[in-house]
């Protein structure tokens, strides 16, 4: 297998107030090959952002943040400003929650699309022009024109994510971190999103993280799914793998939680309990607090990373082999 | 911008002749005039005599009308101690008040934005912190203290400055440096928390995320989106210019508006404390005037109407 793109191997972010310390992140490994399309789901809290927020190095100081990030042969954690200036959309670029915070209130967002091309491709004035009415356009913004000169708070929301979008091709990335960019968005404009964003890796060949707190989101629109907990990846497999054998109880519950459109309707479940404070962490798993099949090892182990097939990997203790630790659900009346 | 600027400008006319109307009642309502300015045991005809020279005889929405349409054309009468146009003895003081206080702007903004600006981006740091117990003691200090002190120090014990008057440059030096320690104080506060809160927004992340260098997140995303609401404190500092001068010129002996403004008060000159008032007040009005249209400038969403 050629080298992937990205490759990040033990990182971790520890947050140390002075009061308490919390570790948002613990010892992730991943590998994002060239073109191809990852999803990072998990519950709110389970440290997804945080995760690329760091790789990129956007966190706050007092965040301590430690292992590797290489692309290229170059080490990201630790590496000067400049050396991440110079990826930071370049060759690595993110969007975010919520566009329309995202984009400065005070400048035209045509100027905001400039800025980037002037940076990364060194184009001004007329070409910076051309060049941005031709990402508006990829980007499905129509009468792009006239929206050059209009201010975010003139757009809409699912707007001004396009608007986002295009700055963040501007520089031809190889790879694309979607920071949740559908979730303040009605449903109608999240699937346009989601089918534009499927469009433009298609049509460029870059590489794409989605991150979601929903797997179905995900699961459509990946090659490969990392779901997180608690700030360690718990699971990792192709998307058809996951579905039809997740083998982490925590997996099979997200799975258990979605609503099906083929079989018969289900009543949702969502997991009881919710995701641990990062500064209160379990020793152990730290899902068994929440786990219906943990045992005494789970809550003094942390379980090994287990590999079930070539590309899927558990990190549970046991070997349930697909089949749901989670009660049957009866189907809805 | 058009509408908007002129919404504002007509807001402007209004507040004046508010301040008009305002100033009128206010000084009628302190008293009879000419019972203030004759002494009270005046012979009844003098006290008569004076009201019909005055007009204070007549009705008083007479008296009113009159008076608004003068003030409006910048006619308030002649000083009621030596006869000469309040309007002139207003305006003749008014250069020596601005030779102390524009100079001690300069100072406020010249050295509160930077020191704010820095502390914002060093937040927390040593510099952060020394930078705001400075200014904490900058602006808890009364101006006369600061101003009695300053002259026992530079006046009397060093003997470097002049303690009082204005017949040179140099009397001028402790007076702006008095008046301008806790303007600056006051910005650099007010100039870091507004950055603060601009760093913490997300466009910011998002405008880093985009591979701009720090110092151009700082100077593109940052800075003009934290001019908006420092350009409120701004404002005030230039609206209070004129009428802040008053403990100040006194302590120095500075043959300024404050100064005009203490005597005229103290004689019961009515005709030339309205016309500082209306100066004082127009003045204001200006300045906010500008800060109005410098927000419809720094923020389109003002401009739009929008928010
Ligand atoms: N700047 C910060 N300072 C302190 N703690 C932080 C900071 N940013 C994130 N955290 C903590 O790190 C943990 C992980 O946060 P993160 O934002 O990565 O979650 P997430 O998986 O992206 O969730 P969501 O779906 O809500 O975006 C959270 O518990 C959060 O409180
Ligand atoms: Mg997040």
């Amino acid at each position: 297998m050629a080298a992937p793109l990205v490759s990040i191997r033990g990182l971790s972010v520890d947050f140390d107030d002075g009061r308490r310390a919390a570790r948002a992140v613990d010892g992730v490994d991943a590998d994002i090959a060239a073109g191809e399309a990852v999803g990072l789901v998990g519950e709110s809290g389970s440290g997804k952002s945080v995760t690329w927020l760091a790789a990129l190095g956007l966190l706050p100081n007092r965040a301590r943040v430690s292992g590797e990030v290489r692309i290229g042969g170059m080490n990201l954690i630790g590496a000067e400003r400049r050396v991440l200036e110079g990826v930071r959309g370049k060759r690595i670029a993110m969007i975010f929650q919520d566009p329309s915070s995202c984009l400065n209130p005070v400048h035209r967002i045509g100027r905001q699309v400039t800025e980037a091309l002037r940076l990364h491709r060194g184009m001004d004035g007329r070409a910076a022009e051309a060049e941005a009415l031709r990402l508006f356009d990829q980007v499905g913004i129509a009468d792009a024109k006239r929206r050059l000169s209009d201010y975010p708070h003139q757009l809409s929301g699912g707007l001004n994510q396009r608007v986002m979008i295009a700055i963040a091709l501007a520089g031809q990335p190889e790879l694309l971190i979607a920071d949740e960019p559908t979730t303040a968005l009605d449903a109608t404009i999240q699937a346009q999103i989601l089918l534009l964003l499927s469009r433009i890796r298609r049509e460029t060949g870059m590489a794409m993280v989605l991150i979601s707190h929903d797997l179905g989101v995900v699961a459509e629109n990946v090659d490969r799914v990392c779901v997180m907990y608690a700030g360690r990846i718990v699971e990792q497999a192709p998307g058809e793998a996951l579905f039809d054998t997740p083998h982490h109880p925590y997996t099979q519950g997200l799975l258990a939680a979605l609503p099906t459109l083929t079989g018969p309707r289900r009543r949702l479940a969502a997991i009881p309990g919710s995701v641990p404070e990062p500064w209160n962490l379990p020793v152990g798993c730290r899902f068994a607090p929440r786990c219906p099949a943990a045992e005494e090892r789970c809550r003094h182990e942390a379980p090994p990373r287990r590999v079930i097939a070539p590309a899927h990997q558990a990190a549970c203790h046991f070997d349930v082999a697909g089949q749901s630790v989670w009660p049957a659900q009866e189907a809805a009346e | 911008m058009l509408a908007f600027a002129l919404s504002r400008l007509a807001r402007a006319a209004i507040t004046i002749l508010f301040v008009v109307t305002f100033a009128f009642i206010v000084l009628r309502l302190s008293g009879d005039p000419a019972l203030l300015i004759m002494s009270v045991d005046a012979p009844p005809e003098a006290i008569e005599a004076f009201r019909k020279a005055w007009g204070l005889d007549r009705p008083i929405w007479e008296q009113y009308l009159a008076y608004a349409w003068h003030a409006l054309t910048g006619d308030f009468g002649k000083s009621m101690r030596d006869g000469r146009p309040a309007i002139d003895l207003v305006l003749e003081r008014l250069p020596a008040t601005l030779a102390i206080t524009l100079p001690a702007l300069a100072l406020k903004l010249g050295i509160g934005i930077p020191a704010g600006i820095y502390a914002a981006l060093h937040r927390n740091s040593l510099a952060d912190r020394l930078t705001m117990m400075v200014s904490v003691a900058g602006f808890t200090m009364p101006s006369f203290v600061l101003a009695l002190v300053l002259v026992l120090i530079f006046g009397v014990t060093l003997g470097w400055l002049p303690a009082s008057g204005a017949d040179s440059v140099w009397h001028a030096v402790l007076p702006i440096v008095t008046l301008g320690t806790a303007g600056a104080a006051i910005m650099a506060r007010f100039t870091r928390s507004a950055m603060l809160e601009v760093l913490g927004q997300p466009y910011i992340r998002a405008a880093s995320a985009k591979g701009l260098a720090w110092w151009l997140v700082v100077a593109k995303h940052a800075l003009p989106n934290a001019a908006i609401p420092t350009v409120t404190i701004i404002g005030f500092m230039v609206g209070s210019l004129v009428a802040g001068a008053v403990i100040v010129e006194s302590v120095f002996a500075w043959p300024g508006i404050g100064r005009l403004l203490v005597s005229a008060v103290a004689n019961r000159d009515l005709a030339v404390v309205q016309a500082l008032l209306m100066v004082i007040a127009a003045w204001m009005v200006l300045a906010n005037l500008c800060v109005d249209l410098a927000y419809g400038w720094l923020d389109p969403r003002v401009r739009s109407g929008a928010r």
